[in-house]
């Protein structure tokens, strides 16, 4: 009885039929392939990553090279293709070089968020009791301040960097994130299955990994991917104060912070580190809308 | 429900399974019961105010004693509230019972030296009542079928092979449904699968808590004769739970009556639904309705809702709704006490020398 391989049922064995339903993920796809407006965006996010990580190879000037003789020259100056700023350097250099540090600054910070307060919240939901009380209060007090102030409040404290700064807006999601993965496993911990798989000898490690997170990844999933474009506005929040990326480490925030000067003498060059945060975030918030729709089950 | 339902039916195999008289799993041999419940307790503690103050108790499973025969289905019936699902979970070790013990075909459950709950799980798996949140809605069926297998140490492909083949002996093509997931199926598959997902780690006694209470009449009907099935081939021990007499009678050997966290009769199905004994299974069974229209019932055979299970009255807890309530039943809680070959009657009417002015059996 005590024997964990003696299971004696009487049955035949024989070769498993193919599954002929796709998985859970292969739907999603599925769904997604469907979206146009949604895989449009998504090319979007992915030329804009790829042109940061190809940045080295594809930027024509130095971006911290500057020049006394070629400030502020409009868009399409000589082989200045997007102008350049108000110390000569190249605009579209020092745009696809910012495109590093800013995806850094939306990416990381999530998705170190994401494992944190993801993991918090799961032990605070499913533990629940006074475990739940501690872990879910302390993340009040963090919720109570707005997420600006907080951020400029624990980089100004840590000190300037962009490691800092991802630092603080890490600290700052993980709140929300912890909120959102404790709901969906309080939903989750009090039905049925979980008891049966319970009921079945399975320990608790085991119950949170195949029971628990795939019904709270999903969730969590969607919320930090809305997170992404609110991390790129707050990083570059944080460079426009100095609080971020140091100079002259070219950063889009901080590229609209020290250009703003010039919105007289060049509107348009002045204005496209913005335009490319905007259409950054507005890529990441339409995909994570998307993948909101196509990761609903019953769709 | 689906037409799907159906074609299930047709796959289960025709020919009858060999009688399983002889298990090797067997320890106690066949006079030893599968399980004694001896004095079962749970109380679930009220607080409240601030400091969590302990204010009382929900005397939910009160001193519960029986015990279920090997092969045997035993029924467990009782209006809402009275502490079956309860006690189905106290079985299940899924909540702990504050006192009592249990013993599994002669080994003790837990402690130092009894039946560790891992191989109790192994021998015993629940069927729970709401088919579809019993199911991991992000697991394809057949991995929650699997599941438990895993757990316990087969590996994958083995863990796959016996689920399909399980689907399959519950009426579902594993080729055709396995793959999918619960919301893509009918109450009727869902609860299916819950059966096959309890067979799986090959058990010997199967609680089946409301099993086919949320299903409708025709579906019922094809589950419970998939459980009769399932019993002759796989050598199973049933407790099955429900609110409806008609299912209950039909497929139990013995019925034991629950009224307020208390077992009040328990015998064999025929000695209860032919002479109930207790004031309240009269009632209860009373309360169906008949299938004669010029049978009509015209007064309720019980009123009132049953006391708070906070504060249980003294001594006899149906005395507040029993029309033969006396002083002795206010003051003495009545024991079971046998009133034929096999019928056990908590009340003092059926005992001589209670002190009840009527004597019944």
């Amino acid at each position: 009885m005590t024997d964990v391989s003696a299971f004696r049922l009487p049955l035949f064995r024989r070769k498993r039929e193919a599954r002929e339903v796709r998985g859970y993920w292969a739907s999603v796809v599925n769904r997604l392939r469907y979206d146009y407006v949604t895989l449009f965006f998504l090319t979007i996010i992915l030329a804009i990553i790829l042109l940061a990580i190809f940045a080295p190879l594809l930027a024509p000037f130095d971006p911290t090279k500057t020049s006394m003789a070629y400030r502020m020259k409009p868009v399409g100056f000589r082989n200045f293709i997007l102008g350049t700023d108000e110390l000569g350097r190249d605009m579209l250099s020092r745009l696809l070089w910012g495109g590093r540090t800013s995806l850094m600054m939306g990416l990381v910070p999530v998705a170190a968020a994401m494992v944190i307060g993801g993991l918090l919240g799961v032990i605070a939901g499913f533990r629940g009791g006074w475990v739940n009380s501690a872990i879910m209060r302390t993340m009040d007090v963090f919720y109570a301040f707005p997420s600006v102030l907080l951020a400029v409040a624990i980089s100004g404290t840590l000190g300037g960097g962009s490691k800092n700064g991802m630092i603080a807006l890490t600290l700052v999601f993980i709140p929300s994130i912890c909120r959102v993965a404790e709901s969906a496993t309080t939903q989750v911990r009090g039905l049925d299955f979980v008891e049966a798989a319970r009921a079945s000898g399975a320990s608790t490690m085991s119950i949170i990994w195949h029971h628990i997170l795939g019904n709270v990844l999903g969730p969590v999933f969607i919320f930090a991917s809305s997170l992404i474009s609110v991390s790129i506005l707050l990083g570059s929040g944080l460079s426009f104060l100095g609080l971020g990326v140091e100079p002259p480490t070219p950063d889009w925030g901080l590229m609209l912070s020290t250009l703003r000067a010039g919105i007289y003498v060049q509107p348009l060059v002045c204005a496209l580190p913005g335009v490319a945060i905007f259409i950054t975030s507005l890529s990441f918030n339409l995909v994570s809308d998307g993948l909101r729709q196509a990761m609903d089950v019953k769709a | 429900m689906s037409a799907f339902d159906f074609i299930g039916v047709d796959l289960i195999p025709q020919e009858e399974p060999q009688a399983a008289s002889l298990d090797e799993r067997d320890r106690g041999g066949k006079q030893q019961p599968m399980l004694i419940v001896n004095g079962l307790r749970k109380y679930f503690p009220i607080r409240s105010g601030i400091l969590q103050r302990h204010v009382g108790d929900v005397k939910a499973v009160d001193d519960v004693s029986f015990s279920v025969l090997k092969g045997e289905t035993l029924g467990i019936v009782g209006e809402s509230g009275c502490g079956k699902s309860t006690l189905a979970r106290l079985l299940m070790h899924l909540i702990p019972s504050d006192s009592g013990e249990m013993i599994f075909d002669g080994d003790p459950v837990g402690g130092m030296r009894g039946l560790p709950l891992r191989d109790l799980r192994r021998n015993m798996q629940m069927v729970f009542q709401d088919s579809y949140s019993s199911l991991n809605p992000r697991l394809p069926v057949q991995d929650s079928v699997a599941y438990g297998p895993r757990v316990h140490g087969m590996n994958r492909t083995d863990a796959m092979d016996l689920a399909c083949d399980l689907l399959d002996k519950v009426g579902l093509r594993a080729s055709m449904f396995g793959a999918r997931y619960p919301h893509e199926l009918s109450g009727g598959q869902k609860q299916r699968v819950n059966i096959a997902r309890a067979l799986a780690l090959n058990p010997r006694m199967i609680i089946l808590d409301e099993a086919v209470s949320a299903l409708d009449k025709s579906v019922e009907a094809q589950v419970l004769n998939l459980l009769g099935h399932l019993k002759r081939e796989f050598n199973l021990t049933y407790v099955f739970i429900s609110h409806d007499l008609n299912v209950v009678q039909y497929i139990s050997d013995r019925v034991l009556v629950m009224y307020l966290g208390q077992v009040v009769e328990i015998g064999s199905v025929d000695a209860i639904y032919d002479t109930p004994l207790h004031p309240y299974s009269r009632a209860l069974l009373d309360s169906r309705l008949s299938m004669d229209p010029d049978d009509r019932m015209t007064e309720p055979p019980i009123s009132g809702d049953p006391p708070n299970p906070v504060n249980p009255p003294s001594g006899c807890r149906f005395r507040t709704r029993c029309a033969f309530a006396e002083t002795v039943c206010a003051a003495e809680a009545p024991s079971l006490s046998q009133a034929g070959p096999d019928h056990f009657v908590a009340c003092h009417m059926v005992r001589r020398g209670s002190g009840h002015s009527r004597l019944l059996s």
